[in-house]
């Protein structure tokens, strides 16, 4: 399930810069990534990282007043070059997205069918007939009984759990290449939350897509992703797979975050905690980001900005004190 | 730790009731109602930490609100020192509103936003008079200590402090009155992970130094299992599981605990399972289910469990679970 993928990357992200406010704001600050085929990639961070406007950059999803540079190479075009109609064969055709309040992510005035089935007619050539037996066969899939009845049904009639597998059907509907999870389960119990989770691992299988998955919580990232990509102010600061990252953080603040989840065995004792919060877009420290927080920083790290810098194929750390914190230890 | 129980809760029960309709009403049906908690008992013990867990829906913030009377119990009883809590009044009842003490859950609605600090603490303190007037701004600055927040930080405004900072303030205000129990609903849920991380040890310092007795409300098991001595398991409105934290996470008897706990994803990426822990959603609080409130989700569930309520029975020492099947045994841990 882990270890390097060696084919192709089917996304490949270069520098991906996301700016807000003529330049002001910097959301997304120099992001490179690659998505395998049939990968689940996570991206984890806490509450302005970055990590869901990265992931609404890749298809141009961010509100008018963003400025979104860099390259997203899909199937041998860049995503940010395409025009307008090229563009919409990709997004919610090839490349899909699932949101995290699935109740204001769907339209509430309008029935579930008819939702599916906008997507159907946006990107596939069935006709109404066709249509409808596969907006059934959708609502199969993501494990939504009664399909017949239920596509008349609309949102407010479906559980929060159901909502969002209707969502993933939408999604679904175009057949694509990769899908985009903005924390699909963030809003979601633990047991409706596993049963989402599980779909999402069974899709992917059963339709051979890649996944990006956007979530803070790095329990979801254990139990579900491949790989790994940890963000802080915008910036990714280490890479790899999901078990390379846990067994041996090399980011002061990926170690942090790990310490600051209880597991089995911390009962009662102190977590190891991160002091001190994220930093607003608006005052991001210089240097590296994570300095004023992190009980490793030197004077390097208040004057320059660590490069990611890759430590084998597919695993890559932004950080000037690296040998201590390996040294230090993985906190799980 | 001494088992001195400081709170019972017998057999309490919390109905709110929905709007009828006058058909409906005149046809003499009973009136419909979200069934909150449906017959909750435990016992509270001085120093402990009670980890209430449960998804939404299961009545765990009502239980909280009952336990220091912002809602009156329905049914049943809650004792605090053997005394029942819904027949205090006067000077008794203003002595129990001190020595139980509420933290909230929204860091962002529990506290006035048109008062500063300041004000937010020494009305606590002048409302319970826990100190002359004189005495109020030194005991301000010891609180603000208390929870790591700056003796400058009296003399700002809410919005001015981050979502930990604010639960800090929220926990000095509860601390203000020198309570012997907190109930704490979701006390760090709203918070970034790094971040919650300093309120839980915090809370833990607080608790070892001022001996307090804690009920920990919440959703998240890492959590509950971290900070927790016993834990209790929720689900419909009813505690279908209790015992020493240990001995639950390890070998749960109930299988809705086993679900949860099979749920919850661990931080250990080799531990990997594909399976579902369980199926199907939480039945409507208005309509519960015939006997056991689980059963239309449970794997293991006998017609028996479909007509007759379990009721908590001991399973191990200071270990109960309300389920038919005593020998639900769960081999493997869960860990």
């Amino acid at each position: 399930m882990s270890g390097p993928k060696t084919t192709e990357p089917v996304l490949d992200v270069r520098n991906l810069t996301a700016t807000f406010g003529d330049g002001e704001l910097t959301a997304v600050n120099d992001v490179s990534f690659t998505v395998g085929s049939g990968e689940v990639l996570g991206l984890v961070g806490e509450s302005g990282s970055g990590k869901s406007v990265t992931l609404r950059s890749i298809i141009r999803l961010v509100p008018a007043s963003g400025d979104v540079s860099g390259e997203v190479r899909w199937q041998g075009q860049n995503i940010l070059a395409m025009r307008d109609a090229e563009l919409r064969g990709v997004r919610g055709g090839q490349i899909s997205m699932i949101f995290q309040e699935p109740m204001s992510a769907l339209n509430p005035v309008l029935p579930v069918f008819t939702q599916i089935e906008e997507n159907l007619k946006a990107h596939t050539d069935l006709d109404g007939n066709g249509r409808r037996a596969r907006a059934r066969e959708l609502m199969d899939m993501v494990g939504i009984p009664d399909a017949a009845r239920r596509l008349k049904e609309f949102p407010h009639q479906f559980s929060g759990g159901m909502r969002q597998r209707v969502m993933i059907a939408i999604a679904l509907a175009s057949n694509p290449r990769l899908l985009l999870a903005d924390e699909p389960t963030t809003a979601l119990d633990v047991t409706i939350q596993d049963q989402i989770l599980k779909l999402i691992l069974d899709l992917r299988d059963e339709l051979s897509m890649s996944v990006v998955l956007v979530t803070h919580d790095l329990g979801v990232v254990a139990a579900t992703c491949d790989r790994m990509a940890v963000m802080y102010a915008g910036r990714i600061v280490e890479t790899g797979t999901v078990s390379e990252v846990f067994a041996q953080p090399n980011h002061a603040y990926t170690r942090g975050l790990l310490g600051s989840v209880p597991h089995a065995g911390t009962e009662r004792s102190r977590l190891l905690s991160i002091d001190g919060t994220p930093p607003p877009l608006d005052r991001i420290p210089p240097g590296c980001a994570f300095n004023p927080r992190c009980e490793f920083a030197t004077d390097a790290c208040r004057a320059t900005v660590p490069p990611l810098q890759d430590l084998s194929p597919g695993r890559s750390v932004a950080c000037f004190n690296r040998d201590s914190v390996v040294a230090a230890g993985s906190p799980v | 730790m001494t088992q001195d129980v400081l709170i019972t809760a017998e057999d309490i029960g919390k109905h709110f009731p929905l709007p009828q309709g006058v058909v409906s009403r005149l046809s003499g049906r009973p009136a419909p109602a979200v069934h909150a908690l449906n017959g909750v008992s435990f016992q509270l013990r001085r120093g402990e930490t009670l980890g209430v867990v449960g998804e939404s829906g299961c009545g765990k913030s009502t239980l909280a609100r009952c336990l220091v009377r912002l809602h009156e119990c329905d049914e049943g009883r809650i004792l605090f020192e053997d005394q029942d809590i819904s027949a205090l009044s006067g000077t008794a009842r203003r002595a129990f509103n001190r020595r139980v003490q509420m933290i909230f859950q929204d860091p962002f609605g529990s506290l006035n936003p048109r008062m500063k600090v300041r004000s937010i603490l020494s009305e606590a303190l002048s409302v319970h008079k826990m100190r002359p007037a004189a005495d109020i701004p030194a005991r301000i600055a010891e609180l603000l200590d208390l929870v790591r927040l700056n003796p400058d930080a009296a003399d700002r405004y809410p919005h001015e402090f981050s979502g930990g900072q604010r639960q800090r303030i929220g926990i000095a205000r509860a601390l203000a009155v020198e309570p012997e129990v907190l109930v704490a609903d979701e006390l760090v849920s709203a918070l970034d992970v790094s971040v919650q991380a300093q309120v839980v040890n915090l809370l833990l310092d607080l608790q070892d130094k001022l001996h307090l007795t804690v009920v920990f409300v919440a959703h998240d098991l890492r959590l509950v299992r971290h900070i927790s001595h016993r834990v209790a398991v929720m689900y419909l409105g009813k505690v279908v599981e209790i015992g020493p934290t240990e001995d639950l996470f390890s070998a749960p008897r109930h299988p809705y605990t086993k679900a949860l706990l099979d749920a919850a994803p661990e931080l250990d990426p080799t531990r990997r399972s594909r399976t579902v822990a369980a199926r199907g959603e939480l039945p409507s609080p208005i309509n519960l289910p015939q006997g056991c409130l689980f059963h239309t989700r449970c794997p293991h569930a006998l017609d028996r469990c479909r007509t007759e309520r379990p009721a908590l029975t001991p399973r191990s020492p200071d270990h109960e679970a309300a389920c038919h099947l005593t020998e639900f045994g769960n081999p493997e841990t869960t860990t």
